[in-house]
């Protein structure tokens, strides 16, 4: 049961530079991107970073209201995801082969969560990324992430 | 992360539709139905929802193994590493945990996610727990 949505490669302007803010518009609006409502903060050459407003839905405990941790790594995985295309300059389809998150501390009841992905080496298959989330302090994280994508064929 | 309540699944698994259909040695087995919320690239799982549902399922087999040791502790996620093995397909999805050590202060858990074959699996999970035990009155 395939849901009816645009592939994300036909839908990025070609012959463009990578644009990170369109592609959360894209990635951050559908799908799991869009139920988590992913918003686009900012990048570098070759970081992105994306928000998560805390609510209560996303919540794994109810007494404490911290998040489950699962949005920690959608929103990671979002970020070192679009930081390769960000250091590449052009879309190239990809999956995630694996992805680590150390968790720091919780993230706290009712704080929005800040992720920042880093791609710091690219080969032609692989992207090889890390990155931190935090609640608006980047020196206060309270995750750390690394992870690899592996890229597949021109579309997918 | 801290607990999941001991009688349900939290607001985020709630939130997902997941829900706990068998058990496998013990553990609970949780599914997660497909929908547009859980898409990643088109017609595909994103990982992030794989996720979710992998760490619901260790959290509940940690639940399990504690209380059937009487074991009313708090656990507390140290970390994760996922290895994301086959694209998760627009169809229903499973996992169950397995604690594969359970000591004092630590737990070490495998999680599991399938489609149509246990032995055919998604994504696996490797998670470490903190096991903080009640304070003596």
């Amino acid at each position: 049961m395939a849901l009816d949505r645009p592939d994300l490669g036909s839908l990025i302007p070609k012959n463009a530079a990578f644009d990170p803010e369109l592609v959360n518009r894209l990635m951050g609006k559908f799908g799991h991107g869009g139920f988590l409502d992913m918003e686009y903060v900012g990048h570098g050459s070759d970081w992105v970073e994306l928000a998560i407003d805390w609510r209560e839905d996303l919540v794994a405990d109810p007494e404490t209201g911290i998040l489950a941790s699962a949005v920690v790594i959608s929103l990671m995985d979002n970020a070192t995801s679009m930081s390769i295309w960000t250091k590449l300059g052009e879309f190239r389809p990809q999956v995630t082969m694996d992805l680590r998150i150390d968790y720091l501390r919780p993230s706290p009841s009712g704080a929005r969560v800040f992720g920042r992905g880093i791609c710091y080496h690219l080969t032609q298959s692989i992207g090889f990324v890390k990155g931190y989330a935090h609640n608006g302090d980047p020196e206060d994280p309270l995750a750390h992430a690394s992870g690899t994508f592996i890229r597949v064929g021109d579309r997918v | 992360m801290s607990v999941a309540p001991a009688t349900g699944l939290p607001p985020y698994a709630l939130a997902l539709d997941m829900t706990v259909v068998d058990e496998v040695d013990g553990a609970p087995v949780i599914t997660m139905p497909f929908a547009d919320k859980v898409q990643g690239r088109p017609g595909f799982i994103h990982g992030g929802a794989i996720s979710g549902l992998l760490e619901m399922a260790a959290v509940a087999a940690i639940h399990r193994a504690l209380r059937a040791q009487g074991n009313d502790a708090s656990i507390k996620q140290v970390n994760v590493t996922i290895d994301f093995m086959r694209g998760g397909l627009g169809q229903q999805t499973f996992a169950v945990g397995e604690v594969t050590r359970l000591g004092r202060t630590m737990a070490n858990v495998e999680a599991r996610a399938w489609q149509d074959h246990r032995d055919k699996p998604i994504a696996i999970g490797h998670m470490h727990y903190l096991i903080r035990q009640p304070k003596a009155a």
